[in-house]
């Protein structure tokens, strides 16, 4: 198991590179995720007080 | 014409939502897949060592980056001559997504670099151009946030996108062109691949992989900035609604 880690002398090489990426796109995902749910919940209250009439208006009739 | 169908978002998230979960789940079978094949079943290289396993994440996300560029391009070109509402919308949502695999090749490149070539960066064609690419990125972002009317910051955005897809054949041929050090590409030579299949295999499956992820997370980005502009919109209705009440009393 340690040889694996070692990776041949570049442990400190391979390592952080993956490291970095994956945290880089774990971020990335969650920031979206959480971003994206509370826009959508915003946007849901909003619609639920605003007439519906309002709406249709925004949407160019089209729906 | 089939294009402006998807023209409404109502439509376009109703696709978009049932390519979410297979492109969610296809991403996460393929990066599984391609770790082990990156750490458990392909070889040292002969010349790099266990450094190669770096290779793994480094190719891969330097297609991404330019893959999502060019999607970038294309959208914001739809969106300039067309005038195609999600164009753009599309073209902001995945600027994010490319600036962060530009970001991962840059440091895997540089983690590379500095055992193998004896330096963590160097000024040549290829380095210098990707360094170009993620700036473009971030000019990109900035402008479309720069302006208070959203519409002419998306113009503004996508013209530059347009203007920096000069870009992507520089990096592309820039090992053909220049003496660089980084090396010329090893899949794409004119007849078979120059690499072992137990090497390709991870290669391939981390790259489709990104490309998956990348479908997924613009998906999601899309619904988000599309959220964001219904709530400007209704909210300036309210103001206006509420404005026009006002001046009849």
């Amino acid at each position: 198991m340690n040889t694996f880690f070692d990776m041949g002398g570049y442990g400190s090489y391979v390592w952080p590179a993956w490291v970095l990426a994956i945290i880089v796109l774990a971020a990335l995902t969650v920031v979206s995720l959480r971003t994206m749910r509370a826009r959508e919940r915003e946007l849901s209250k909003l619609e639920s007080d605003s007439p519906r009439r309002w709406r249709r208006d925004l949407d160019g009739g089209d729906k | 014409m089939l294009l402006h169908r998807y023209a409404n978002p109502t439509r376009f998230l109703r696709l978009a939502n049932a390519v979410l979960p297979w492109a969610t789940g296809l991403t996460a079978i393929l990066i599984v897949a391609g770790l082990y094949f990156a750490f458990a079943a392909s070889p040292p290289d002969y010349q790099q060592g266990q450094t190669v396993r770096i290779m793994y994440v480094h190719v891969p996300s330097a297609w991404s980056a330019m893959f999502c560029y060019a999607f970038i391009a294309v959208a914001s070109a739809v969106g300039l001559i067309w005038k195609h509402p999600i164009a753009h919308v599309l073209a902001i949502s995945a600027a994010p997504i490319g600036a962060c695999f530009t970001l991962i090749c840059l440091a895997t490149g540089s983690l590379w670099g500095k055992p193998m070539w004896g330096t963590w960066w160097v000024w040549d064609a290829r380095l210098t151009s990707v360094l170009i690419l993620f700036f473009l990125y971030l000019g990109f972002i900035a402008l479309a946030n720069a302006f208070d009317d959203a519409g002419r910051g998306e113009k503004a955005a996508a013209i530059l996108a347009l203007v920096g897809a000069v870009n992507l054949p520089i990096i592309k041929f820039s090992v053909d062109w220049w003496n660089t050090l980084h090396q010329p590409a090893s899949l794409t030579k004119i007849g078979m691949p120059s690499i072992h299949p137990s090497m390709l295999t991870p290669l391939l499956l981390m790259a489709v992989g990104f490309t998956t992820m990348f479908v997924s997370l613009l998906i999601v980005r899309t619904r988000s900035e599309i959220a964001e502009r219904r709530i400007r919109a209704l909210r300036a209705a309210r103001i206006h609604r509420e404005a026009a009440a006002g001046a009849d009393d």
